[in-house]
């Protein structure tokens, strides 16, 4: 796995420039037009992208995932979601640094091979950061009337917190 | 809705800042959290280059039009009425097929790029299209073959077999990424509906 990770993207670029040469690409200019406009998008996301993430850490800061989380553990409770994984499930659309870090602290408190550390890694693994994603794509283009988007990949990501659990549980059947 | 979702995170941090005693450091948050940004920008500002440097000479060498038409299918049944030969499916399809070999990185330039040519047939600019809201639903649910960084992680406190979640990561992404794009279907025609009524 570790070989396939570490050969994909040189050999990726490679077959790229490889094809360029063929088709007679002036292949530095191509490059640089490019990037150029690949700097320039950046530069256009910028601003959503301070407003959202001074939001989310405001939000983590103030305690209110820990309320957020209290409140709704009879939800998860009946959803069969392991109690320990319920801020992972509130954390995961919003921070993809901070849920990280989260599946460290679960992960050394419950165990990586428990019913919780594995559907929180599960869970980590299965979904995006919804928050961060919509922001970059939307700020790339400049639209801010994003109607329907979010309720269709919150729902989504809804949908992966609880069949997380259930996966879990049916491949591992005798975990804890 | 981004409207609400913004204000109403900032207002709701306030409001619990307030009554659980954590106003410094929702005070800080502000600032870190607008370092934070600045600094993920820098981090992506490399990435961004370098994919979109490739982009352009994947373009030119045709290989964009070859992969496009290979994802074809795919493209039609998820983006109804898209031409695949246009710019837009081409940066689709390199976001795809970035993905789906597991290059995050590389995928993000494709995407925006993706979403720039999306803008160029969208009449309302400022309101999402029809095809955008899909493409980012899509991507909010993107299918990881491998989780290394996850696997690792589990590797660090022990487990037996870190990699053994990985059927589980795909039939939990698999389904997440069905039910999102089912969900994007319905809400897309409630809202067309929606539209017809109005005129």
């Amino acid at each position: 796995m570790q070989v396939i990770g570490a050969w994909a993207v040189p050999v990726i670029i490679g077959l790229i420039l490889v094809m360029g040469l063929c088709k007679g690409v002036r292949l530095f200019d191509a490059f640089l037009e490019g990037a150029k406009g690949g700097l320039s998008s950046l530069v256009g996301i910028i601003p959503s992208l301070v407003g959202l993430i001074a939001a989310v850490e405001m939000f983590k800061a103030s305690g209110a995932m820990d309320v957020l989380s209290a409140a709704l553990s009879p939800v998860t409770d009946f959803l069969g979601i392991p109690r320990q994984v319920l801020p992972m499930v509130l954390l995961r659309p919003v921070s993809g640094s901070g849920s990280l870090v989260l599946l460290d602290r679960i992960l050394s408190s419950a165990g990586p091979d428990t019913l919780a550390g594995r559907t929180a890694a599960v869970l980590c693994g299965s979904s995006e950061t919804t928050f961060y994603t919509v922001a970059v794509y939307y700020g790339a283009c400049g639209v801010s009337r994003i109607r329907y988007t979010l309720l269709a990949a919150l729902l989504a990501d809804g949908a992966a917190a609880l069949l997380s659990g259930v996966a879990v549980r049916l491949l591992f059947p005798g975990s804890l | 809705m981004m409207n609400y979702v913004w204000g109403g995170l900032i207002l709701v941090s306030i409001v619990f800042g307030a009554c659980t005693g954590h106003m410094q450091q929702v005070t800080e948050a502000v600032y870190s959290g607008g370092a934070a940004a600045v600094e993920m920008t820098l981090t992506l500002a490399a990435v961004m280059m370098v994919w979109g440097g490739l982009m352009q000479v994947a373009e030119r060498a045709g290989l964009t039009g070859l992969i496009s038409r290979a994802l074809s299918p795919l493209l039609r049944l998820l983006f109804p009425g898209m031409d695949p030969k246009s710019s837009a499916a081409r940066a689709i399809s390199m976001n795809v097929s970035a993905n789906l070999l597991g290059l995050g990185n590389a995928a993000t330039p494709f995407g925006m790029e993706a979403m720039r040519r999306l803008q160029e047939e969208n009449p309302l600019k400022d309101t999402a299209s029809r095809n955008m809201i899909t493409f980012v639903v899509l991507n909010t649910a993107s299918i990881q073959l491998i989780p290394t960084t996850i696997a690792g992680l589990r590797a660090k406190y022990g487990s037996a077999n870190p990699m053994d979640i990985m059927p589980a990561v795909w039939l939990v992404s698999l389904s997440a990424l069905i039910v999102g794009q089912v969900l994007n279907r319905l809400l897309a025609a409630r809202a067309e509906r929606r539209a017809r009524i109005c005129r």
